[in-house]
């Protein structure tokens, strides 16, 4: 009797298991946070932690993006670039006299329409994402440079810079962002058409094609929606730094791509998902924050994070063949 | 000096297993020394099979290989290779980037005392032996923009080059015009002279009658007969290929033709396929036959809006219907079920029940959401009346059976309620028992009133399953037979091309 129970339970917990595959990755991450929680006593104290998820926030944001551009089959390198120009568009707005939040939907319509245009590049004629997103990465920060002579645009309104430090039930209000972002990001993973469709073309573009999938639509709009969460990701650069830096950002997309794979996301398309990628990004925000209050050396963290780069991917590969 | 008659190859009681299939049964080959030795067969009779153990890309289940009296064991075509046993096949291996010295060159390329390599040398070379083979080709043109003829007489020169002892030509006329497959025929003839012993296999008897000294028939994986090619003619050649009768596997219950349901009018597209015509009823099988090359499937794609054509116009109960992509073909109820299932019919990596909803999910949808109930209910429904053998509809596709995975592809369609199937080769690459399902699944898709098209270049299969058959030769419908009217010699005769005058043809 006893037994079956447990029995019943343990295939729950399989069942469960297989099907969220990003369970292997929540497990690093548990095992991290109570690994650094035991070492060391001021990294679980709320001022950390909320510190932790607030500056996580901004590259959280676009990792969302580049995950579904990801599992898309493609890349998207002009993240930072595009996080640099939106912040510097709603900070020139903003300074103006522009309403804080018409601003920000200009600003937000900016980044979408960039991405946007990058897909139909994409698609249109047949470039490889690589190439126009590295187009896109110079010249976005080319237009954010030129738009700004290079320097910081400051004296935004304090209503926007406030939001940086405003707390919603005890949380960041900038990490609400982002768990918010997630979640919608993981239902339309999950829960729309959009998203199967995503993943059907990452998995085989002719298959889907075959199958009638419009696969136009859904590229010009993955790119898009990698375009707005970078914007996003701009905003809220702009009010952590009280300003619109043309700099911001730079470097971004190689961290996006870490936490996106390492969040067990395939770089050749057709799996993963954003829960993965929330782990990842909270993997590598940990051991970097974890590391510093330990007082590890900042490179040897580095090299850590290279590494478990590497082993999820490997891992990664090792499950795949075994599937085979 | 040319020793003739010295035998290079012998392959004894070679047999090859695949799960559920027996492909080869003791067949025995030999290849002489300046002999030009033709495979024939039907679709499935072996012959890809025995080339594919000749140069190692697969190892027989038992039977001995020897090379000049001496027996081998071809692990890898690395093996074949040193055994100085070439290949020229049809998808061209070469690099496409590099130019053609360079190709000649490619594993062994030659360096200078500087150890540098040495440009002037290999070009010289290739350029001599270019010369001598009377192929005008440039040894520093980029492969890429050689024509396909051109590509392939620069892959035979350099089997000639490597001096290679064997050279298996598999379908080389496929892609060529008849002035070129002249050209072709002249340097086999060359390599013939020189001594090397050749292999060819072609779909087109007549072809085979033009330059082969002797011919071996495969049927079935079995050996029929190896006859000095004077010896027989097309008739006795083709009544050796096919006799065997059809068993009990395609008795499916035909229904009786009713409305028609497509109707495709003049399709032509330059260079591929021209003025095709016929019409597809209601509870309809109908066959679209061709070997190698024929011109079926793109057929079959410009229906579906995957391949563009130039001429034509297609009806869909009687009205016209303008299909320019798939998503237009499945929004007017066709639904297509490629050959290659892998790459082209399912994504893979994704589960059962994302691949049975893939083409159905804005019908599945509120606001762009998925109704995941009704998600569900499709793939288990599928699942259940199909019979698609899956631990759940959450497993993923790529751990399934051929015969389920083609099932998965079907179910994808029938959630989409089309009403038109294309189906390419249906039963390409699965084994004999999932094969007679699929028969029962098209005898249940007529049975509800779907129309079918049927490409298979399996002439069994064809002749057993349609109710009527057009055949395609190089793009050129040549008849339509009813089933009354099927005849196994016929039926291949006409898509070979035979008693075709020579200017008809392109």
């Amino acid at each position: 009797m006893i037994k079956d129970k447990v029995k019943k339970i343990i295939g729950k917990v399989k069942r469960l298991t297989s099907r969220f595959h990003e369970m292997n990755i929540l497990l690093v991450l548990i095992v991290l946070i109570i690994s650094f929680a035991i070492l060391n006593n001021r990294f679980i104290s709320l001022g950390n932690i909320t510190n932790l998820l607030r500056s996580t926030s901004i590259i959280g944001v676009v990792a969302i993006g580049m995950t579904f551009v990801i599992i898309s089959g493609g890349i998207d390198l002009s993240v930072g670039s595009v996080l640099a120009l939106s912040s510097v568009i709603a900070a020139k707005l903003m300074v103006s006299g522009v309403p804080v939040f018409l601003s920000i939907i200009i600003s937000l319509a900016t980044g979408a329409l960039a991405g946007l245009l990058m897909g139909i590049i994409i698609y249109e004629a047949r470039v490889p994402p690589f190439i126009v997103t590295l187009a896109g990465l110079s010249v976005f920060r080319g237009i954010a440079m030129l738009l700004t002579d290079a320097k910081k645009i400051v004296g935004l309104p304090e209503s926007f810079a406030n939001f940086a430090v405003m707390r919603v039930f005890g949380l960041p209000a900038m990490a609400i962002v982002w768990l918010v972002l997630i979640i919608i990001g993981v239902v339309i993973a999950r829960y729309s058409v959009f998203g199967r469709n995503i993943f059907a073309i990452g998995s085989n573009p002719e298959a889907a094609r075959l199958s009638g999938i419009n696969i136009r639509a859904t590229i010009y709009k993955v790119y898009a929606l990698g375009g707005f969460t970078s914007a996003v990701a701009g905003i809220l650069m702009a009010t952590r730094l009280c300003g619109g830096s043309p700099s911001a950002g730079s470097g971004y997309e190689l961290d996006a791509i870490a936490a996106t794979v390492l969040g067990g996301t395939s770089l050749t398309g057709g799996i993963g998902g954003v829960f993965g990628t929330f782990f990842g990004t909270m993997i590598i925000a940990t051991i970097s924050n974890g590391g510093n209050i330990m007082g590890i050396n900042p490179f040897v963290l580095e090299i850590i994070i290279g590494i478990l780069i590497v082993l999820a991917v490997v891992f990664d590969h090792l499950q795949k063949r075994r599937g085979i | 000096m040319v020793l003739e008659n010295k035998e290079i190859i012998r392959m004894e009681g070679i047999s090859k297993q695949f799960p559920g299939v027996t492909a080869l049964e003791g067949v025995d080959f030999q290849i002489h020394a300046g002999q030009i030795h033709g495979i024939v067969g039907e679709n499935g009779a072996g012959k890809s099979t025995l080339i594919k153990i000749l140069t190692g890309a697969l190892q027989p289940t038992s039977g001995d290989i020897f090379v000049d009296g001496k027996k081998v064991i071809i692990s890898d075509p690395i093996v074949a290779r040193n055994l100085q046993i070439g290949a020229v096949y049809q998808d061209l291996t070469v690099a496409r980037n590099l130019n053609v010295a360079e190709n000649f060159f490619l594993g062994q390329i030659p360096k200078n005392r500087f150890g540098f390599v040495s440009w002037r040398k290999m070009t010289k070379k290739t350029a001599e032996v270019l010369k001598e083979l009377n192929i005008e080709v440039d040894p520093n043109m980029i492969l890429e923009k050689l024509t396909a003829a051109q590509k392939e007489m620069v892959l035979i020169a350099k089997q000639y080059f490597k001096k290679y002892k064997v050279v298996i030509f598999d379908e080389p006329t496929a892609l060529l015009t008849s002035k070129d497959t002249e050209e072709l025929f002249r340097i086999i003839k060359k390599l013939k002279k020189e001594g090397v012993g050749i292999i060819y296999i072609s779909h087109r008897i007549e072809e085979v009658f033009e330059i082969c000294d002797t011919v071996t028939v495969l049927r079935d994986g079995k050996k029929i007969a190896c006859i000095p090619i004077n010896e027989t003619d097309i008739d006795g050649l083709i009544s050796r290929m096919v006799g065997r009768n059809i068993d009990n596997m395609y008795s499916i219950t035909h229904q009786p033709l009713s409305k028609e349901v497509l109707r495709v009018e003049n399709l032509s597209k330059t260079g591929v396929f021209k003025n095709v015509n016929f019409n597809v009823n209601r509870g309809e099988i109908f066959g679209l036959f061709g070997l190698v090359n024929s011109g079926t499937t793109k057929i079959a794609r410009a229906i579906y809006g995957s391949e563009k054509f130039d001429k034509g116009s297609i009806y869909i109960d009687s009205k016209n219907v303008r299909i320019t992509s798939p998503s237009r073909a499945v929004a007017n109820g066709i639904g297509f079920l490629p050959e290659d299932k892998k790459t082209e019919g399912l994504a893979i990596k994704l589960s059962v029940r994302h691949n049975i909803n893939l083409s159905s999910y804005s019908n599945i949808s509120r606001m762009g959401f998925v109704k995941r109930k009704l998600e569900n209910k499709n793939a288990l429904q599928q699942v259940e009346s199909l019979n698609i053998k899956t631990p759940g509809i959450e497993q993923i596709v790529l751990n399934l059976s051929g015969g389920n995975q083609q099932k998965v592809v079907l179910a994808k369609w029938l959630v989409n309620q089309c009403k038109i199937f294309i189906f390419e080769e249906p039963t390409a690459g699965i084994d004999v028992g999932a094969k007679e399902e699929i028969y029962k699944i098209l005898e249940l898709l007529i049975k509800k009133g779907s129309a079918i098209i049927m490409i298979s270049s399996y002439l069994p299969e064809i002749m057993g399953i349609a109710d009527r058959i057009t055949v395609v030769y190089e793009g050129t419908q040549m008849g339509t037979l009813s089933r009354d009217e099927f005849d196994e010699k016929k039926l291949l005769q006409l898509a070979s091309g035979v008693n075709l005058k020579e200017d008809n043809i392109r």
